[in-house]
């Protein structure tokens, strides 16, 4: 190691990695592994969000992870994320009690931005907890429904076991949405429809020329929606894809989200599929 | 052309090897640890130094894909050599970094975001290739809408003597790469050591009002035969390093339509077949005057109660990297290779406006496997496998 000088400038930085402190103050259980959890800011300032964007959740002494808000980003109340438990931070994220403390940082990334389908149809694919980050789009729909068309959600889990927002669904209905349901694998009791979320493409109401779709899923459910999409005739420049990467700052300092070119944590999560549509076809990038 | 010299001229001063003491000396006195070369282990590394008695004299050094031997020299040049293992940028950038700390208090939880500890350093003899890596630093750190806010604390408490690279190693390629040899800007001071019939000196050119600053004081302070006016024989001079340095790059690299040519070919053979050499180990990353990912390390203790977030450089080589629940985005090391060498190449001109590659040479001195990026870069160019 060099030797070197005393410190002379030793001082305080803003930095964006120190997290706002965060009160736990409801929980939901949604299904066998994911949860939604409810919070308040110790310092009473609410973290104002657009639908689409994420937040750097913080346990401590375990880690951050990144997640999509998923609650309504314009009514007053706690900020919402439904969390899925896959690794340590998840997990203990999962073991939080209410009156418990924890970390966020943001909101970050880019937004949905629905009011780019006013006076056209809207149509949502959302795949497994895809639904999550969707959400805050298809409220801010239902909330002003008679500035869009017709309103469509394909939605698609695993299993009837695993679908979000069961009893949202048909209030979403109600609201005057389309709500296609299917799941890769059903037990004999499951009434509804098995397959995969692309097959709902070809039938679902609306107007292809005339549409802004959202798709929120795992990559390789995005690129054959997507692909489905153009199929039917929806413009490429008007279908959004919500893209997850390895998300550690969340401002495009670290570089674990790089897409080639794309910085997913400042330029994404939301991305104009016509602005990745060549690498989304690329294994590995 | 003359009247280029001429308002050098004016500008310059000559050092003998006294007078260079005496610029280290006011250096310190003004509050700067002075950082210059060294030798340690069979390398050349950075260290504080005191006296003009620790710079390498004499010392030179011979470089190629996976070998570093430093060798004796025939004169006694004090900068004689080329890159060495250290970039500066753990300095500015150090490879950890406390973030914050926590802390349980019953059932609340306190944070307290660390403090930057921005010592004045002055980097002595920073070569052109490094003086761009520090330019591209400050782009990618410093100049972004979220900064970082501890590099940009230490990046102006930073004073910086350039140099001119006189004797580049077997691996360097800054002329492909338009970052050198000769320091353009970015500077306070820029040295050229001279060697010749006119004794060992050097021209100290200011590029900097500060620089000019340390410059007049050192004039007035300097006693006889410690320094005098720069002539129009030492510019002379010094133009010759830089051009004799120019055409004595180990390495080339050609960069025409270099972005487009990676974007175009991201499935080439070539890419599989560096990765059978690749052993994934982030020499090259770590010895990058450049790279700039980083994770964040959680430390706690075994109750709980504290904790710590570091933030430390990370490599885009490791499966760890690009982790999503389930597994990693980038499994293969061709895939990972295949994103060092296009982000280092193709998509940081996309994200910062200039290449990320200062032609420095140290990916390829510095690699286990004596892979080359020049190489691998020219094969995939040639279409052949």
């Amino acid at each position: 190691m060099p030797r070197l000088a005393e410190p002379t400038a030793v001082q305080p930085v803003e930095s964006a990695m120190v997290p706002r402190l965060f009160r736990l103050v409801d929980r939901r259980q949604d299904t066998a592994d994911t949860f939604t959890i409810m919070l308040e800011p110790n310092d009473g300032v609410p973290l104002a969000f657009i639908p689409g964007q994420f937040t750097m959740l913080s346990a401590f002494g375990v880690g951050e992870v990144p997640i999509s808000v998923s609650g309504d980003a314009h009514v007053a109340g706690p900020l919402q994320h439904t969390v899925r438990d896959v690794g340590a931070v998840t997990h203990a994220l999962a073991r939080t009690a209410v009156g418990d403390v924890m970390g966020v940082r943001g909101p970050y990334g880019t937004g949905w931005d629905v009011a780019d389908g006013h006076s056209r149809d809207v149509v949502f694919v959302g795949g497994g907890i895809g639904l999550a980050p969707l959400r805050p789009a298809v409220l801010e729909v239902l909330a002003h429904r008679e500035d869009f068309g017709r309103v469509v959600l394909m939605y698609g889990a695993r299993s009837p076991e695993e679908l979000l927002f069961v009893d949202e669904l048909k209030q979403w209905e109600d609201q005057g949405m389309e709500v296609l349901v299917t799941v890769d694998y059903g037990r004999e009791s499951w009434q509804g429809r098995v397959g995969l979320v692309t097959k709902l493409i070809p039938r679902a109401g609306f107007d292809p020329r005339s549409t802004l779709a959202l798709i929120c899923g795992p990559e390789v459910m995005m690129r054959h929606t997507a692909l489905a999409l153009v199929g039917r005739g929806v413009r490429s420049s008007r279908i959004r894809v919500s893209l997850e990467r390895n998300m550690r700052c969340g401002v495009g300092l670290c570089g674990h989200c790089q897409y080639r070119e794309l910085f997913v944590c400042v330029d994404g999560p939301v991305l104009p599929y016509a602005q990745v549509t060549g690498l989304l076809g690329l294994r590995e990038v | 052309m003359d009247d280029e010299v001429r308002m050098d001229d004016i500008r310059g001063m000559v050092l003998f090897v006294p007078g260079l003491q005496s610029l280290i000396d006011l250096l310190r006195e003004r509050g700067w640890a002075v950082i210059g070369p060294t030798v340690r282990d069979g390398a050349v590394v950075h260290a504080e130094i005191e006296s003009v008695d620790q710079l390498p004299r004499g010392v030179g050094d011979l470089q190629d894909a996976g070998s570093y031997r430093l060798r004796e020299r025939d004169d006694e040049a004090l900068f004689g050599f080329a890159a060495g293992p250290q970039a500066w940028k753990s300095l500015l950038f150090p490879s950890r970094e406390l973030l914050w700390s926590g802390r349980r208090v019953g059932a609340e939880k306190e944070v307290t975001p660390a403090v930057v500890d921005a010592k004045r350093l002055a980097l002595f003899g920073v070569r052109s290739c490094d003086l761009h890596a520090l330019a591209i630093h400050d782009r990618v750190l410093a100049q972004r809408e979220v900064t970082d806010t501890a590099y940009v604390a230490r990046r102006e408490a930073t004073f910086i003597v350039a140099l001119t690279c006189s004797d580049p190693g077997g691996t360097c390629f800054c002329v492909s790469m338009g970052t050198g040899p000769v320091p353009d800007e970015g500077f306070d001071l820029a040295l050229t050591e001279l060697l010749g019939q006119d004794g060992h000196r050097f021209l100290v050119v200011p590029g900097s009002d500060r620089g000019q600053e340390v410059l007049d004081d050192l004039k007035s302070r300097a006693g006889g035969g410690e320094v005098m006016p720069a002539g129009e024989q030492d510019h002379l001079g010094a133009q010759e390093v830089g051009a004799a340095a120019a055409q004595h790059m180990g390495r080339s690299l050609d960069t025409n339509g270099l972005r487009d040519l990676l974007y175009a070919h991201p499935e080439h053979p070539r890419w599989a077949d560096v990765a059978s050499r690749c052993l994934a180990c982030t020499n090259c990353t770590l010895v990058c005057p450049t790279c700039f990912c980083t994770s964040v390390d959680v430390v706690s203790d075994l109750t709980g109660s504290a904790t710590e977030r570091w933030r430390v450089w990370d490599s885009c080589f490791t499966t760890d990297f690009s982790y999503l629940h389930g597994g990693s985005v980038r499994d293969s090391v061709q895939s990972r290779y295949r994103q060092w060498a296009t982000h280092k190449l193709a998509s940081w001109v996309d994200q910062f406006g200039t290449s990320g590659c200062v032609g420095c040479g140290r990916c390829i001195t510095w690699c286990p496997a004596a892979i080359d990026l020049t190489a691998e870069v020219a094969a995939i160019r040639s279409g052949k496998e």
